[in-house]
């Protein structure tokens, strides 16, 4: 009998606490599948963070540790730092990596530190219960925005990818997406591409996937899946924003789409 | 040990100290008066097999040494008292994710961005938690550059020990005076204790090792607390440490840490010498406080004056301590400024049951010290 498809034997098999919808479990099952492939279990240490990503250790098997809110990328930094043939990777929410942990993101991003970041984007707090992150669009209703997040009242969101990949530090930026069997193929395919640069030693990466939080945007799964489609990817285009490893001139594949630049 | 002696600023024996006791990491950001630690550690931890990193704030260096202890490594961060107070999350968290560290605070006045002279104004932030939740980290302060060479080295010992971070006062004094020291000998890598817990990749020989201060279940968070209770409680019994000075006839203790301690040993010879029984009695660890030394000083001395660079904080330990049996009087200069000996003799001449009035009248707290 042939084995076609099957649980990585990195992803536990303990069920998670995400909510129905919640594209979280989907993205660390392709992340324990890109450390199977790689064949890196046994030298990997996971940085889980505040919020809801932080029982990430009891979802994934290999070493772990809890950072506080937003300093993920500085305890990365320091387990690379003296170990570095282990991998080291950051799950991060939106609000743990954007709003509290924005110093930390922006400076190993800078020092070009040889660990990846899972930046899980899904718009909004959601262990806490659905209040404003700084990925909220324009519009959107959330706790502390009641009546839809107002310019003038909250600013505007930041689109992390882009900003990042202005540094000269990262080696590979990608945003994905999987809301759809298209969008999650190249989501797989960044998530591997992220973890080979740096067991090829290449440098600092991040993928950025857009999320859905159905139970905090008051939608179905079904419907959270769409408005990921057409809310948040017109805003967030998909694409890859640095890579250092591609070939001179425009990749018609590998640019950002879904909307106009800023 | 009788190493040869070079002359040394303070802060650089510190980081010469450190590196010897086998650190391998150091993250830290600028603040005076601690510069010369991150220079020198810069110029020298990369030579010894180590990393070094001038984080981006105190926030993120403090969160830097929590990953290279989660990784095994003997780490280290530095700073000054608003900088500390920035690392306290952090401290927290390695508190309560058991993790091996060893801060130094070279604290300078405060409140707020305060100033940069000496001061022990951080003494209650130190030894009464800094940061949140139930936890303590054992506290050591030293009077010299070679006390405090000596427990740099302590500090990274007891550490991997308790598996809980060191906290080593010291202030511009100490920082900044150059003084002859005698530096041990580098720590060998088997004399460090193994850390089958360190998260570095399973090898594929182990099940996974998760570091993490998070329990949400209150019953598991009140069992690991109480587990880190046992783990003071053995601090309490086995670290207490202080060194008295001309103690063993004297009816006034005074009682200092720090660089308070060397102008108070000045003071008592210069009280001694117009016929003052003055004595001191010196807490090294300031957590866990030596009361054993204290109650066994106040069955003997008549009254104890507190000197401090601060407003009065260790004061409420001593009267603690000594369940206030005898008069504890107070001292303090604060804001960076710095008494002389003659200013503490004047103090000594107050507080001295021999010398005229009784005791505790003349105390800045009148009537008594529990009152």
């Amino acid at each position: 009998m042939t084995v076609v498809f099957q649980r990585p034997v990195t992803l536990s098999e303990k069920g998670t606490h995400y909510c129905p919808g919640c594209t979280y479990g989907i993205i660390h099952r392709m992340i324990a599948q890109a450390i199977d492939e790689l064949g890196v279990a046994g030298r990997t240490v996971g940085v889980a963070s505040v919020g809801c990503t932080v029982l990430a250790y009891d979802y994934l098997e290999c070493d772990f540790l809890q950072a506080s809110h937003g300093r993920a990328p500085a305890v990365a930094t320091g387990i690379k730092r003296v170990r570095p043939d282990a991998i080291v990777f950051t799950l991060q929410g939106d609000g743990d990596l954007a709003a509290i942990g924005m110093a930390e993101i922006v400076h190993a991003a800078a020092r070009g530190e040889n660990f990846t970041v899972f930046f899980l984007n899904n718009t909004i707090y959601g262990m806490t219960g659905g209040q404003m992150a700084p990925t909220t669009l324009v519009g959107q209703k959330s706790t502390t925005t009641p009546g839809g997040r107002q310019a003038a009242r909250a600013g505007r969101p930041i689109r992390v990818s882009e900003m990042l990949a202005t540094l000269d530090g990262p080696a590979y930026i990608e945003r994905v997406a999987v809301d759809r069997p298209a969008n999650a193929l190249k989501a797989m395919k960044a998530i591997r591409k992220a973890l080979k640069l740096q067991v090829d030693g290449v440098g600092f990466s991040l993928v950025e996937c857009l999320s859905a939080c159905p139970t905090n945007w008051g939608l179905t799964p079904g419907e959270a899946l769409q408005r990921v489609g057409r809310e948040l990817i017109p805003y967030y285009p998909l694409g890859v924003y640095k890579d250092v490893t591609a070939k001179a001139g425009p990749d018609e594949d590998q640019t950002p789409n879904g909307g106009d630049r800023p | 040990m009788n190493a040869e002696k070079v002359l040394m600023k303070g802060n650089e024996a510190i980081a010469e100290a450190a590196l010897r006791a086998g650190c391998r990491f150091y993250a830290g950001y600028p603040i005076t008066p601690q510069n010369e630690i991150p220079e020198y550690m810069s110029a020298n931890i990369f030579d010894a097999g180590g990393q070094f990193i001038q984080a981006e704030s105190e926030v993120a260096a403090i969160n830097m040494v929590f990953g290279a202890a989660a990784a095994g490594a003997r780490a280290m961060t530095t700073s000054s008292s608003p900088g500390i107070s920035l690392k306290q999350e952090g401290i927290s968290y390695l508190a309560g994710a058991e993790l091996p560290a060893v801060i130094i605070n070279m604290v300078r006045g405060g409140p707020g961005l305060g100033g940069i002279q000496p001061a022990q104004s951080d003494y209650f932030q130190a030894t009464k938690g800094g940061g949140h939740g139930d936890y303590h980290l054992l506290v050591f302060a030293g009077e010299s550059v070679q006390e405090m060479v000596d427990l740099v080295g302590l500090a990274f010992q007891k550490a991997d020990e308790y598996r809980s971070p060191v906290l080593l006062l010291g202030d511009a004094v100490l920082g900044q005076i150059m003084e002859p020291v005698a530096l041990p000998e580098p720590v060998r890598e088997e004399e460090m204790p193994p850390k089958p817990w360190a998260t570095v990749g399973t090898g594929g020989k182990r099940s996974k090792n998760v570091i993490t201060s998070l329990r949400l279940h209150p019953e598991l968070l009140e069992e690991h607390n109480l587990k880190l209770m046992e783990k003071w409680r053995r601090m309490q019994a086995n670290e207490q440490r202080s060194v008295s000075y001309r103690l063993e006839d004297a009816s006034l203790a005074l009682v200092a840490y720090g660089s308070a301690a060397r102008i108070c040993r000045r003071a008592v010879d210069l009280a001694r010498q117009e016929g003052i029984q003055a004595g001191l009695l010196r807490p090294v660890s300031l957590w866990p406080f030596p009361e054993r030394a204290f109650r066994e000083t106040a069955d003997r001395v008549d009254a104890f004056l507190v000197v401090e660079l601060s407003l009065g904080q260790m004061v409420e330990d001593v009267r603690l301590a000594t369940n206030c049996v005898k008069p504890v009087s107070f001292f303090g200069r604060t804001g960076g400024v710095v008494p002389t000996p003659a200013e503490v003799l004047d103090e000594i001449r107050k507080a001295d049951p021999g010398t005229g009035a009784a005791p505790g009248v003349q105390s800045t707290r009148p009537g008594g010290c529990c009152r």
